[in-house]
């Protein structure tokens, strides 16, 4: 007789250790793929996990095995064709049929395939920003206690009808009741039973009884006159407010799509901002992007025109720090949202327009933003924007700026923009 | 539980048919597969059956088929290209896994209909379950009742170790372990029991004995004055073909806890070392017994004409045999091999043939219970085809051998299935699964105790065959276990020696 039990129920989750200790063994390369993978995803594109493969060889497991040569005996089915003696042309790729020791050898390591496999969204932000933190969050955190959230805290004898706890009152209402008429209860019930004794007394006890019969009432009076509910009885609930620390981002994407900015170079700054969306909704749970683009004159646009419509034109660079700063102070207030803003531009600007954005920098914007950075896509000399930006990062520190020659260095800047703190000390 | 059962048939004593399965249902079935399997006489452990997810399947799979394990990389590893693997498509989940325990676990899974989970408890629950209990490699080399308690002593030990000494400290050993896995078991010696208890009592007494015994390479007592007379003495005195015991025991610089590492992954591989060598059998007799045992139901009008034809298209699948030059062809399966053998048994002897009478004088005619069941308890893959693989089967399946020498540029059929080469071709597919044959025999040769320490393996080459270049991966985790150096030669057949493989290699020392 067998026993059966359902597992079904069970955790599946056996093997998460086994995984985790997978991914942890091949972080290098897992890392390494996951760089690749960023330039491929639309920016607010965080729900999906993402392939990755690594070189078979790296993961493989050396046993002792058998190689090729030697001579080999192989039976195999099937013979259609065959007689004892025949000779054959050695099929390609080793011997007949691929059943031999041979198929171990390539699986283990001296084939070119990869091992590929997915790994969860989760995984993925966690290896991509693994060693990043946001800047200035630590500094900042005190001021940061600036969302407030309402949560219970026990009961009050007062409050809105709203907030009435029936349950509650209603205990307290059958407690009263039971504190206030049991005794007399308990004295109706024995003044029962004495008139009860006397109306079976074979004597007749007519004033007793009267007597008896006038205090019963009296008690039953006061018994009924005890009110069901009391406002003495209602409980309400109550409610705190805590400070939490904002969760709430917002993030300008500023653009110069003058006539010198090439379709190239917007991809650039593409992902640049794919992977500033990413990192911010690691950290904050709403993220909103705000994306601006400018020539002479600043547009806030959606993310279509932003990345792919052409303009042509002069580049007031001001333009777009302004309008910025009237959205910020229209739309999110600086003690409720932290704002990001990310700036990518060829360097061109109109030059006597760059100490004004200088200005502007300084005296408006930085002191909003919890995180400015400008990144310039150019193979070119730098330009007067350039040189006055670079007196800002002197003397700010949520202020970075990296120059960006190709593709290929996106990741490596971003990893340098937002290296934590920590991390960034034990490199020096 | 499951739903209320409704089963219209239920008069007639049919059994339904699902196709949803319930836990009564399911327990029905399983009394009449036991009822029938007493009338074949299987002798089985008791059985658990388990119910579980396509995804605690793939758990089970990456835990190389237990319950419980140790956690390590690599079964990450499995994990993930199983999951990969079924997620896309390529690859379904096996219908059941049957552990060697006591009482034999055997996983259902839940997305199989009742047809299947009857077979899956004919095929796994009475089926390799009686090839457990009866097969004499499993009864001499494995402790069923133990398994299970030893994996979670194993699994705690690894645990506390990781605990200890860091994740990344035991996982080296294991991994230098893992590579040595084939070469962790004792082919000709029974193992002594293992259990949790026994383990843990005496894991203390082991590690403080060992170490003191190792420590005699640094002992401090004053050393006598005679100094004996040097003699060239191999230690040890013979070769020892299990590394990792070697290891286990004389690795000079092993910690306690890595010793006792050494020692789980050691006789986790003891464990599965009869499955390797039964693997045609096992499945034959476990698809042998499932064949019957539903058959048997169906001639007694137990199960429905939709029940055994689901069943037909299932069995067949399993034991299809590709030819050669079909692309499904990946080497002959041993489902397929092992059912033909079974059922062959059974042919010879209820219904001989002259040829069955010279050929098998031992089967044909006999009464074929009685026969299987010797076939199926003393046997081991190699020597059940050199026995009982008749002329008609190599017939049937148009076997063909191939020499096929390196030295050549051809391959050369030294056989097919006629007269003259019956004989030749029973002997190559025996010798096809004869482990030692698959696996590079490579013993422990030398320690040079009074030079460098060094340790000294000897590859043992058949037919010329070489050693692939993993070689040098696994010396290196060697030198890692043994700590001195390592040194792997091989020994020609002229008797002269080379040397494969070192590690640290020349260049490295300088």
């Amino acid at each position: 007789m067998a026993h059966f039990i359902d597992r079904r129920l069970n955790s599946k989750g056996k093997s998460t250790v086994n995984r985790q200790r997978f991914l942890r063994r091949y972080k290098n390369q897992i890392k390494r793929s996951v760089a690749d993978a960023v330039g491929q995803r639309s920016v607010t594109d965080v729900e999906t996990g993402e392939n990755i493969s690594i070189p078979t060889r790296d993961v493989f497991e050396p046993v002792f095995h058998t190689g090729k040569g030697g001579k080999r005996e192989q039976v195999h089915p099937g013979n259609d064709q065959f007689a004892s003696g025949d000779r054959i042309e050695r099929p390609l790729g080793g011997e007949g049929g691929g059943a031999s020791g041979d198929g171990d050898a390539s699986d283990s390591g001296e084939g070119q395939d990869e091992f590929s496999f997915q790994i969860s969204k989760d995984e993925y932000l966690d290896l991509l920003f693994e060693d990043l933190a946001l800047p200035n969050l630590r500094k900042t955190q005190q001021k940061q206690m600036i969302q407030y959230e309402t949560f219970r805290s026990g009961y009050q004898t007062d409050g809105v009808p709203s907030n009435l706890d029936i349950v509650r009152s209603l205990k307290g209402s059958v407690a009263r009741r039971i504190a206030l008429t049991s005794g007399k209860k308990r004295e109706i019930k024995r003044l029962k039973m004495e008139i009860q004794a006397f109306l079976e007394d074979p004597h007749e006890h007519p004033i007793e009884i009267a007597a008896l019969e006038k205090r019963i009432a009296e008690l039953e009076g006061k018994v009924k006159r005890v009110p069901f509910i009391d406002s003495f009885d209602l409980r309400f609930k109550n409610y705190d407010k805590r400070a939490i620390p904002s969760s709430k981002a917002v993030m300008f994407c500023l653009m110069d799509v003058s006539g010198s900015m090439d379709q190239a170079t917007k991809d650039i700054a593409k992902r640049f901002y794919i992977l500033l969306y990413l990192f911010l909704t690691r950290n904050y749970k709403d993220v909103e992007v705000v994306y601006i683009r400018h020539h002479t004159q600043a547009k806030e646009v959606d993310e279509q025109e932003f990345f792919y419509s052409q303009e042509t034109g002069g580049t007031i660079v001001s333009s777009a720090l302004k309008l910025m700063l009237d959205i910020v102070q229209t739309r999110y207030d600086a003690a409720e949202w932290n704002v990001y803003a990310a700036q990518a531009s060829d360097g061109d600007n109109w030059a006597d327009d760059s100490p004004s954005c200088r200005q502007i920098m300084i005296d408006k914007i930085l002191p909003l933003t919890r995180y400015y950075s400008y990144i310039e896509i150019t193979q070119r000399q730098h330009q007067s924007l350039w040189r006055e930006y670079e007196t800002i990062a002197s003397s700010f520190d949520n202020f970075a700026m990296k120059h960006i020659q190709s593709a290929e260095e996106i990741f490596p800047t971003f990893r340098e923009l937002f290296k934590s703190q920590d991390t960034a000390n034990e490199g020096q | 539980m499951g739903k209320p059962e409704v089963d219209p048939t239920k008069q007639d004593g049919m059994l339904s048919d699902g196709p949803d399965w319930t836990f009564s249902l399911l327990s029905q079935y399983e009394d009449e597969i036991d009822r029938v399997a007493k009338i074949y006489k299987l002798d089985t452990y008791p059985n658990q059956i388990e119910i579980i997810t396509a995804e605690q399947m793939m758990d089970a799979y990456a835990s190389i088929g237990m319950p419980i394990n140790y956690s390590h990389w690599s079964f990450g590893k499995k994990f993930i290209s199983t999951e990969q693997g079924y997620r896309r498509g390529q690859m379904g989940l096996a219908y059941e896994i049957v552990i060697n325990s006591e009482p034999c676990i055997s996983y259902l899974m839940e997305e199989n209909t009742i047809t299947m989970q009857a077979l899956v408890i004919a095929h796994a629950c009475y089926g390799h379950n009686s090839f457990f209990k009866g097969n004499y490699l499993f009864q001499t080399w494995t402790d069923a009742s133990s398994i299970i308690d030893y994996l979670v002593f194993a699994k705690k030990f690894v645990s506390d170790c990781e605990e200890k000494h860091g994740v990344d400290e035991v996982e080296k050993i294991m991994d230098s372990c893992h590579a040595l896995m084939n070469y962790g078991v004792d082919r000709y010696k029974r193992p002594s029991k293992i259990s949790m208890v026994e383990e843990q009592a005496r894991l203390a007494d082991r590690a403080e004995y060992l170490q003191s015994q190792v420590n005699d390479l640094w002992r401090t007592l004053p050393q006598s004055n005679d100094i004996p007379e040097v003699k060239e003495v191999r230690f040890p005195t013979e070769p020892q073909e299990n590394i990792l015991y070697f290891i286990e025991k004389k690795a000079p610089l092993l910690e306690p806890w890595q010793r006792e590492l050494v020692r789980i992954v050691r006789k986790v591989s003891q464990y599965f070392y009869p499955q390797k060598q039964t693997q045609v059998m096992n499945e034959g007799w476990a698809c042998f017994w499932h064949y019957h045992i539903l058959n048997h139901l169906y001639d007694e009008g137990k199960v429905s004409d939709s029940f055994i034809m689901e069943f037909l298209h299932s069995h067949t699948s399993v034991v299809a045999q590709p030819d050669y030059n079909s692309p499904y062809y990946s080497g002959i399966n041993p489902y397929a091999l092992g059912f033909a053998m079974f059922m062959d048994i059974k042919r010879m002897c209820t219904d001989p043939t002259p040829e069955d009478y010279e050929e098998m004088p031992d089967v044909a005619g006999k009464d074929w219970l009685e026969t299987v069941h010797f076939a199926m308890k003393n046997f081991k893959d190699e020597s059940f085809i050199s026995q009982f693989l008749s002329p008609k089967l190599i017939r049937d399946f148009k076997f063909f051998a191939i020499n096929d020498d390196m030295k050549q540029d051809y391959i050369e059929v030294s056989a097919i299935h006629n007269e003259q080469g019956y004989r030749l071709v029973r002997e190559k597919l025996s010798a096809q699964y004869n482990l030692s044959n698959l696996e590079p025999n490579i013993q422990v040769y030398n320690v040079d105790v009074r030079g460098d320490r060094s340790l000294t393996l000897r590859y043992i080459p058949q037919n010329d065959i070489p050693l692939a270049k993993s070689q040098h991966q696994v010396m290196k985790h060697l030198h890692r276990l043994w700590g001195f150096d390592v040194k792997l030669e091989q020994e020609n057949e002229d008797g002269t020696i080379t040397t494969l493989a070192r590690c640290p290699s020349e260049f490295d020392k300088k």
